[in-house]
């Protein structure tokens, strides 16, 4: 297992201040946007957005929730472990409103899949926009784009994008882990 | 602890502490989506489920089919009153009939203990048992344990009585070694005629006595008596057995705390508690009844989700 930092501390601070910034040029206000965190990694990202737009935007009350995908998964069955399921907590209704989506990486878009599905049961929003941390390009399945980005990178299918978190983990960091290359020589 | 330990539900003996709790943490997230306006998921929306009821049910039935279509599975039912058992079918042959035509889970109620782990010995669909005889009924004590556990935040620590027909009740059984296996103290309360010789084996406490075990108690889980499976006489009258042992607003009144009242249902008004015990503000029966749907949910989704891994 080899294992590279590809975003350090300062640089996913700078990050998410700039994707706050993009997201308040789009939403001059928060009267009908609100902001809802796909569980179980998205919610940390999500958490730290809401943090610094409720700063530069002290006097408006930003409404965010939580969102399970767990139910709607199209590998429940098929893949070669159990789900369980996270705390879907939505205190807010969600129809005519303007959506921004939230999860760390952007891999096969299929969670994002399931979690238009999952929105959708709790209302119709006005739209639905995307913000991710990390999206990996290369490994799309389904025809679904980010329209915020932190970084975009290009990682083949075998190696794992893992984002750390200062809160849970005890630092800021995103590594891609990849296994070990074929020596030649040996 | 993400997966269940067994493919079947047939009672909870065989399950262990971690199976309990990874059901009622399910169970959670399931009650947050009954209580969506839009009360359905699409997990189990490729799998067929077929209730086979050779025994009435009016509650578990309603709830195990609404916690089915709540998860969007295919739902066929089955009772025994209406079908080719009354012309002298065995029970494996009308169930490998019905898997011939493509059932992936199997929830049943029998009237014969032990029907359904013999079942779960002969065929390769998940069973889930919904109450065999008087043997177990895993679904009301998940239900009964998430709803304590609702009330108080902890089973561990806590006493619950259970009173009534004992010998007879299934919900008892199952109750008893689901509360044990979660750390609460358990003490049965009834005529000496329907509480079972060395049942005290089990980790229990007995007593003769309701307001013995309603002074000693956090919750009072009472249960009906099942005259139905009562082939002598275990007690002179209903009327004697009301006075003696049915629990009543005035004796829950008399106590020093407030206490926890449940009831499994059917109720039988007057005989095992009173109307204004049951209808009183420390009742928790119909909580009992909407959480059986989130917990059926969870059986349901934990057992599909393991079934093709």
């Amino acid at each position: 297992m080899q294992s590279r930092v590809i975003l350090d501390q300062t640089q996913i601070a700078l990050i998410i201040d700039r994707l706050c910034y993009q997201i308040s040029e789009t939403h001059k206000t928060f009267q009908d946007t609100v902001i809802i965190g796909v569980q179980p990694r998205g919610v940390d990202l999500a958490e730290r957005i809401v943090a610094r737009l409720q700063y530069i935007f002290p006097h408006e009350k930003i409404q965010y929730g939580k969102l399970d995908i767990t139910f709607y998964r199209d590998d429940f069955r098929r893949a070669d472990r159990a789900f369980s399921p996270s705390v879907t907590d939505i205190p807010f209704s969600i129809e005519q409103k303007n959506v921004i989506l939230i999860d760390d990486v952007l891999f096969t878009g299929r969670t994002i899949r399931s979690a238009l599905d999952a929105l959708l049961d709790y209302g119709r929003p006005k739209d639905v926009e995307l913000v991710v941390l990390i999206d990996r390009r290369l490994q799309r399945h389904v025809p679904i784009q980010a329209k915020y980005i932190g970084k975009t990178i290009d990682s083949i299918i075998s190696e794992k994008v893992k984002v750390y978190w200062q809160k849970k983990d005890g630092v800021d960091k995103i590594e891609i882990i990849s296994e070990p290359k074929l020596n030649l020589n040996n | 602890m993400s997966a269940l330990s067994t493919k079947h539900l047939l009672g909870i003996k065989y399950i262990n502490t971690e199976d309990i709790h990874l059901i009622l943490q399910t169970a959670k997230e399931f009650k947050e989506v009954i209580n969506r306006p839009i009360k359905k998921v699409p997990s189990l929306r490729d799998v067929t489920i077929a209730n086979l009821f050779f025994e009435n049910s009016t509650r578990t039935r309603i709830s195990f089919e609404l916690a089915q279509k709540r998860l969007s599975a295919d739902v066929i039912n089955f009772s025994a009153s209406a079908s080719s058992v009354k012309k002298g079918e065995t029970l494996l042959d009308t169930v490998n009939n019905i898997l011939a035509m493509k059932v992936d889970m199997i929830v049943m109620r029998h009237s014969a203990v032990g029907a359904p782990m013999f079942l779960s010995n002969k065929i390769e669909a998940n069973i889930i048992n919904a109450g065999d005889g008087t043997h177990e009924h895993p679904t009301q004590a998940l239900l009964d344990a998430y709803s304590i556990k609702e009330k108080f935040g902890e089973l561990k620590g806590l006493r619950v009585a259970i009173l009534g027909d004992i010998r007879h009740s299934r919900v008892a059984l199952s109750n008893i070694y689901c509360l044990t296996k979660m750390g609460a103290e358990v003490m049965l309360a009834g005529p000496p005629t329907l509480i079972p010789k060395y049942i005290e084996s089990l980790g229990v406490k007995v007593t003769y006595h309701v307001k013995e075990a309603l002074a000693w108690c956090d919750v009072a889980n009472i249960l009906r008596i099942q005259l139905e499976r009562q082939d002598i006489k275990y007690f002179p009258s209903l009327r004697e057995y009301s006075l003696y042992y049915g629990v009543t607003k005035d004796m829950l009144d008399a106590l020093n705390k407030k206490i926890v009242i449940m009831h499994p249902g059917p109720i039988n008004r007057g005989v095992e508690i009173s109307s204004d015990a049951a209808d009183s503000g420390q009742s928790i029966i119909l909580d009992q009844v909407e959480n059986g749907v989130a917990v059926r949910m969870a059986i349901l989704f934990l057992l599909a989700g393991r079934s093709l891994s």
